[in-house]
């Protein structure tokens, strides 16, 4: 058995929120700039040129990327030879709390949906736990804004449904998204399993780092080509890139369905991986 | 261009969807919850705690600010959300309003109507939009934190015009230009 404290997880936490917020990954900041060479719109090529701009500023200075510091969403994957002491969702939000204070970040959690009233740390995260074999312990962080993510959409197909009936779902998801959830936007879909099991996989999809099927590449591909058909474009100002890219998880499902959901993510795509 | 508050009527006449602008001079921010109140208040015929008339308002909730700064990250939120609350105030004055993202078809008239402006701010953009902000306070509801209305005193701050008075929507004529989908 591994024994960790929870007090280290909280203090690995604190510090991964704060890296995410203040830091876009390398793998996004080369799409932006791709994509200021693929786009034609001169208007849209400067809200890319900014983006960047405001990438390096955050980072140089560490304040965050976006206003918006989202709802912290965390994919645990914890080994059976793991024990944690103390409670692991306790040592996760407590390093929230200290990351959003010590970062400078906005608190942009209520406690209750219907009174509204601010946590004024940020907490509670939105946390998975998967239990995995070895000694493990792994953090998958997505620092979630709300602009995106009230645009999504999940659709119950039919059995029978084709990918064009799914692509043209996950199109009017973006038509409808527009300019409200800052394009470009990197699309996670989740593809079977049930209800809540494919809106599960679209927000995991975001995180996904490559795609090992390569008829599900093809479908990934095909659909980034019809997304940058609809004229959206950086910031809705009109162009050909309204998405970096599209990302699928599949799972099996039950004869009678096909579940369907779209996660938008922004492009201000803020994650992190740590292991402890 | 380059262009100072407040917008009079003048000014707005000369803004065209496209248009790319440099906005200096005072602003307030306000979104869901600050607008509630405010359209509470005018339900009610009560007095509003700032003044609306010529007024432009900024949709964001900003980051707090490390020591020393005027603000933290600052860029705008989605502006539909607030299009519920935007006749009462259009009908009270306002006179522009800098978002993310389209507005209903009844703003896009209201705003034509009333002779306003809805301009758009760089969505994400928020590390490098605090840059231009250089004074910030808080004017009303301090209790709603980040949702407080706040006075700011902006410094070229980079707009994009989308909705004019001519009733010209730039997202859909960006789209339009730019859309390979047939029919």
């Amino acid at each position: 058995m591994r024994e960790i404290d929870g007090e280290i997880i909280s203090k690995n936490i604190s510090q991964a929120v704060q890296n995410a917020n203040f830091s876009l990954d390398l793998k996004l900041l080369n799409m932006l700039e791709d994509a200021v060479k693929k786009e034609q719109s001169l208007l849209g090529k400067n809200i890319l040129k900014s983006l960047i701009k405001n990438a390096q500023i955050a980072e140089q200075e560490k304040i965050a990327i976006c206003q918006d510091t989202g709802i912290v969403v965390i994919f645990i994957k914890i080994g059976n030879q793991i024990q944690i002491q103390g409670d692991l969702y306790k040592a996760v939000n407590r390093g929230i709390k200290v990351g959003y204070n010590k970062g400078y970040l906005r608190k942009s959690v209520v406690k209750d949906p219907f009174n509204r009233e601010n946590t004024q740390d940020n907490t509670p995260a939105i946390i998975y736990i998967e239990n995995v074999l070895g000694d493990s312990l792994e953090f998958n962080i997505l620092i979630k804004g709300a602009g995106s993510e009230n645009m999504s959409r999940i659709n119950m197909f039919n059995p029978t449904a084709s990918k064009d009936e799914i692509i043209d779902f996950i199109i009017d998801t973006v038509q409808r998204a527009g300019a409200s959830a800052c394009p470009p936007y990197i699309m996670g879909i989740g593809i079977g399993g049930t209800f809540e099991k494919a809106a599960l996989l679209s927000k995991k999809a975001l995180l996904k780092e490559k795609t090992e099927d390569p008829s599900i590449r093809i479908f990934e591909k095909r659909i980034l080509k019809e997304i940058n058909k609809t004229g959206i474009g950086p910031g809705g100002l009109g162009g050909k890139v309204t998405a970096l890219d599209v990302r699928i998880l599949k799972h099996s499902c039950h004869i009678a369905s096909l579940p369907v959901a779209v996660n938008i993510n922004c492009h201000a795509s803020r994650h992190i991986k740590i292991s402890i | 261009m380059n262009l100072e508050t407040p917008l009079t009527e003048n000014k707005i006449n000369k803004l065209k969807a496209g248009d790319k602008i440099y906005l200096s001079g005072y602003l307030y921010t306000a979104r869901d919850q600050a607008h509630k109140k405010l359209c509470e208040l005018i339900e009610n015929n009560e007095e509003l705690p700032i003044n609306i008339e010529n007024a432009i308002i900024y949709y964001t909730g900003p980051a707090p600010a490390r020591p020393g700064r005027v603000i933290g990250p600052c860029g705008p939120t989605t502006s539909y959300r607030m299009d519920k609350y935007t006749p009462a105030l259009l009908k009270m004055g306002l006179k522009a309003m800098i978002g993310k993202g389209q507005r209903s078809k009844r703003i896009v008239d209201l705003i034509k109507e009333n002779k306003a402006v809805y301009l758009a701010a760089t969505g994400g953009a928020a590390a490098l939009l605090s840059k231009r902000i250089i004074d910030s306070k808080v004017v009303a509801y301090p209790k709603l934190d980040t949702e407080a209305i706040r006075l700011l005193k902006v410094s070229d701050f980079p707009l994009v015009v989308i909705n004019d008075i001519y009733g010209n929507d730039l997202y859909d004529m960006g789209k339009n230009k730019y859309s390979e989908i047939s029919g």
